[in-house]
C-alpha cells in the first residue's frame, strides 16, 4: 500500500437552477478550478452522478463530460453511481485508484442537473434509488420513505418537532455566508412548522432543494502536490444495508453509516472525538439527527438534541455542516458527496472565509445513498 | 416601434363572467393549506365561464362594449383579431363568428391569433399597423380565454375566463388614448405548452419565472422606455401580464415602478389569470378611471415566449366614452361563488352518459 492521496485542487459551482448550463458546462466550471489550483493534469476521471441518463438523456457520462468540457486532454473516465452517495462513491474510487498506485493523479467530480425536467419526473427518477420491485413500484417516493424514518424516530425517542425544525434553521443560517449555496435565506422554526406538508411529518422546509451543480477534487500522490498546507484523504469507508427499508430491523437508525464510519476512522487512525468538523448528509432534517448518532458523535436518540443545544454551530462542540448542508447549500444529488468533501478540505486549508470553523485540522464527511442503504464516510487531515 | 401616422384607441370594453371559484376551495379539494396558497399566489379567486359561455361568446360581449364606447358602426371595422388559446374549434376561426355576431364584415380582415397569454396584444400590434399604414380605418383586437389548468396542477388555481376588446383608429384628440410607441420582444423559451391532443397544458414550473416571465416583461418594458426616452416615474399607470398576483408586483419593483401605479390594473388577485385577456383587461380597468394627459404603460407576456409593450397617453375624448358601456368594476361586483363540483360541471370536467337523462 502506498501513501494516502493528497488534495491537489478543488472546485465548486454555485448550486441552483442553472438553466443556461449543460452537464458538461457545470463539469468544466468545477474541474477547471481544481486543475488550475493543482497545476497538474489528471490521469483518469471518476464522475459521481445519479440521473443524467434518466433526466438528461446522457449515459456514458465520464467521457461525454470530458469531451464536452475540453478542459484537459481525454483520459480514461468512469461514471460511479450509488444514488445520492454517487459523489462519495466516486471519491472512494479515486481514493483507491491513487492509493493503490494505479494512477498518480485523478480528478473526482460530482455533477448533477435536475432542472431539465418537471418535478414529478425528478421525483420518479430519484425514487429509483429505492427498491424498484418492493418500494417505488408501490408508490413510495424518497420523501415518503424518509417520512417513515422521521415518524418512527420522533415516536421512539420522544423528540419534539421543533428540534428537527431547528436543524433546518441552522442550515439556512450557515448557508447565508456560502456563495455556492442554493438557499441563502434565513428561516425560522415557525416557517418550517408552517410550510407545506410533503409526506407527513416531512414539511417542505425539512427537505433539501433540487438543483444543478458540480464539485471537483483532484487527488494526487503527495510528491506531486505543491503548497505548504497539505490535506490528505486519510481514510475512507463504505457501509451498506438492505436496499428496501422493509428489510431493516429498525427504522430509526442507519447501521450503514456506523459501518462506514468505523472503517474510515480506523483507516485514518482517528476517533470521532478527534474531529474538528463534520459534514453530514441532511437530505431531510431527520437524516442529520440520525447521522450524528450513527457516526458515534452522540448516542441513540440524542442527535436532534445535539443541534438543539447549539453544539453543532460553527463555534459549537462539533461544527456540523458549517456551509449549510444539503438542506440549504443544496443537494445536486450525485455531486453532493464531492461538495461535502471539498467543504471539509477548504476548512482544513483555512479557506472557508466567513464559514471558517476554529482549529480545523481533522474533518469528516458523510454521504448517504437511498434511505440508508449505502453510506460513504471520508476523513481528511492536515498533513504534518 | 412608432407608427408613421398617429393611432388612437376609440373604444375599449371587457367581459368577465360572474362565477368565482376561490383558491381556498381548490385547496380544499387537493389538500393544500388554503390560506398559505392564497398568500403565495396573491390570488383570492378566479373568474369561471358559465356552462353556456366560451371564448367566442365572451369576445362578443367585450366587443359590444368596445363598439358602444367607440361610437362607430361595426361596418367601419376593417380588421378583427381574436387572440385566444382556448378557441371553441381547433380548426375554424373564432374571429368570423365574433365578427358576424358584432355586425363586422364581410369586408374585413379576420383571424385568430395564438401566442399563449399575449395573443390579445399581438392583435393590437397588427391592428395598429393596419391603421397606421392606411389600409384600414378601424381595427378591433380582442383577447378572450376560458383557460384551464390540469386538475390539481398549480395552474388550476389561477387559470380563469375573461375577454377584452380594443378598437384603434387614426390619431385624434377626440379618441380615448393615443399610442406613443410599442415594442415586441420574443425568444424560443419552452416555459408552457400544450401538445396536440393534450387536454391540459404543461409547464416548466420554476422555469416560468426568471427565464420566461421576468426576462420578457422586463426586457420589453426597459427597451420601450429607452426607445421613448421615458422613465418609470413618467407613467401614471402600469399594467403587466398577471399570471398570478405576485409576478406583476415583482416586475414593478425590479423596474422601479411604484406599487400605486400598478394598483388600478392589477386584477388577478380577484379574477385570476385570464390569459390572452389578462394584460388588456387590466388596461381596460385603467382606461375606466384614467384622466386626460395621464400616461399608461402596458406590457403583456405570452409563454413560448414574448412580450408586447405599449405606451399610451390619455386624450380628452375619454370622458365622453367611458359611461357608454359597463366598466370592469361593474363586472367584478357581479359575483356568484361556486364550489369545485359546479366548476367541474361548468367546464366539462364531468363526463355525462349512461344513467339518468
Amino acid at each position: 500500500m502506498t501513501d494516502n492521496p493528497v488534495v491537489a485542487g478543488t472546485g465548486l459551482t454555485k448550486i441552483g437552477r442553472r438553466w443556461e448550463d449543460s452537464l458538461s458546462d457545470l463539469f468544466a466550471e468545477a474541474s477547471r478550478q481544481a486543475i488550475e489550483e493543482a497545476g497538474i493534469q489528471p490521469q483518469a476521471v471518476f464522475v459521481g452522478n445519479m440521473v443524467a441518463g434518466e433526466l438528461d438523456g446522457q449515459e456514458h457520462l465520464g467521457l461525454a463530460l470530458e469531451d464536452g468540457a475540453g478542459v484537459f486532454p481525454l483520459v480514461p473516465a468512469f461514471k460511479v453511481e450509488s444514488a445520492c452517495s454517487s459523489g462519495g462513491s466516486a471519491l472512494f474510487a479515486g481514493y483507491m485508484a491513487v492509493k493503490s498506485g494505479v494512477y498518480d493523479s485523478v480528478l473526482v467530480a460530482g455533477v448533477e442537473k435536475l432542472s431539465e425536467e418537471p418535478s414529478d419526473n425528478v421525483t420518479s427518477a430519484l425514487a429509483e434509488a429505492a427498491d424498484a420491485d418492493f418500494e417505488s413500484y408501490y408508490g413510495a417516493s424518497f420523501t415518503s420513505l424518509n417520512a417513515l424514518l422521521m415518524r418512527s424516530y420522533m415516536k421512539e425517542y420522544n423528540v419534539p418537532r421543533d428540534w428537527l425544525s431547528e436543524i433546518a434553521v441552522l442550515m439556512h443560517k450557515n448557508a447565508v455566508d456560502n456563495p455556492y449555496a442554493q438557499l441563502r435565506k434565513p428561516i425560522t422554526v415557525d416557517d418550517v412548522n408552517r410550510s407545506r406538508v410533503i409526506a407527513d411529518p416531512i414539511r417542505l422546509l425539512d427537505c433539501s432543494p433540487t438543483g444543478d451543480g458540480a464539485a471537483a477534487i483532484l487527488l494526487a500522490r503527495p510528491e506531486l502536490v505543491k503548497g505548504d498546507v497539505q490535506v490528505e484523504l486519510a481514510g475512507m469507508g463504505v457501509g451498506v444495508d438492505t436496499i428496501a427499508v422493509n428489510g431493516r430491523s429498525s427504522l430509526s437508525d442507519v447501521p450503514a453509516t456506523a459501518k462506514a464510519a468505523r472503517v474510515a476512522f480506523s483507516a485514518a487512525g482517528v476517533d470521532v472525538n478527534d474531529l474538528n468538523l463534520i459534514e453530514v448528509h441532511d437530505a431531510f432534517t431527520i437524516m442529520a439527527a440520525l447521522a450524528l448518532e450513527d457516526l458515534g458523535v452522540v448516542s441513540k436518540g440524542e442527535g436532534a438534541k445535539f443541534f438543539h443545544e447549539g453544539n453543532a454551530e460553527r463555534d459549537g462542540k462539533l461544527p456540523v455542516n458549517p456551509e449549510g448542508g444539503l438542506k440549504a447549500r443544496g443537494h445536486p444529488v450525485g455531486a453532493t458527496g464531492v461538495y461535502a468533501a471539498v467543504e471539509v478540505v477548504r476548512q482544513i486549508q483555512g479557506k472557508a472565509g466567513k464559514m471558517q470553523v476554529p482549529r480545523a485540522e481533522i474533518g469528516a464527511f458523510h454521504n448517504l445513498g437511498g434511505s440508508g442503504s449505502h453510506a460513504v464516510v471520508g476523513v481528511f487531515k492536515r498533513k504534518r | 416601434m412608432k407608427p408613421r401616422s398617429a393611432v388612437s384607441i376609440y373604444g375599449w370594453g371587457s367581459y368577465i363572467p360572474p362565477y368565482r371559484l376561490t383558491v381556498a376551495e381548490i385547496s380544499r379539494v387537493w389538500g393544500r393549506d388554503p390560506v398559505q396558497y392564497e398568500e403565495e399566489l396573491n390570488v383570492k379567486e378566479k373568474a369561471v365561464a358559465g356552462p353556456d359561455e366560451d371564448s367566442a361568446t365572451m369576445a362578443v360581449e367585450a366587443g359590444r362594449n368596445a363598439l358602444n364606447r367607440s361610437g362607430i358602426s361595426p361596418k367601419e371595422i376593417g380588421a378583427l383579431y381574436v387572440g385566444t388559446e382556448s378557441p371553441p374549434y381547433a380548426v375554424k376561426p373564432t374571429a368570423t363568428t365574433v365578427a358576424e355576431a358584432l355586425g363586422v364584415g364581410p369586408f374585413s380582415v379576420a383571424a385568430d391569433l395564438e401566442f399563449a397569454c399575449k395573443a390579445g396584444t399581438e392583435g393590437l400590434q397588427a391592428s395598429i399597423a393596419l391603421v397606421a399604414s392606411g389600409m384600414i380605418r378601424y381595427g378591433m383586437a380582442i383577447g378572450s380565454d376560458t383557460a384551464q389548468g390540469g386538475p390539481g396542477d398549480h395552474l388550476e388555481y389561477t387559470a380563469a375566463s375573461g375577454a377584452t376588446a380594443i378598437i384603434v383608429g387614426p390619431g385624434s384628440k377626440e379618441a380615448a388614448a393615443t399610442l406613443e410607441g410599442s415594442i415586441s420582444f420574443v425568444s424560443d423559451t419552452p416555459d408552457f405548452w400544450r401538445r396536440y391532443g393534450a387536454r391540459y397544458p404543461s409547464h416548466g414550473e420554476g422555469f416560468t419565472g426568471e427565464p420566461a416571465y421576468f426576462k420578457h416583461v422586463e426586457g420589453a418594458t426597459r427597451a420601450l422606455m429607452e426607445e421613448l426616452g421615458l422613465k418609470p416615474s413618467d407613467f401614471d399607470y402600469v399594467v403587466f401580464h398577471q399570471p398570478n398576483g405576485r409576478f406583476p408586483l415583482t416586475a414593478a419593483r425590479d423596474l422601479g415602478f411604484s406599487p400605486s401605479a400598478l394598483k388600478a390594473g392589477l386584477l388577478s388577485p380577484v379574477i385570476g389569470n385570464t390569459y390572452a385577456a389578462a394584460s388588456i383587461t387590466g388596461f381596460s380597468a385603467v382606461l375606466d378611471v384614467a384622466r386626460a394627459g395621464q400616461r399608461i404603460l402596458v406590457t403583456s407576456f405570452g409563454s413560448g415566449a414574448g412580450s408586447d409593450s405599449f405606451s399610451f397617453v390619455v386624450e380628452e375624448g375619454i370622458e365622453a366614452r367611458r359611461d357608454k358601456a359597463k366598466r370592469v368594476m361593474d363586472y367584478l361586483s357581479r359575483r356568484v361563488e361556486i364550489d369545485y363540483a359546479l366548476y367541474l360541471k361548468f367546464r366539462g370536467g364531468i363526463r355525462l352518459g349512461g344513467g339518468a337523462k
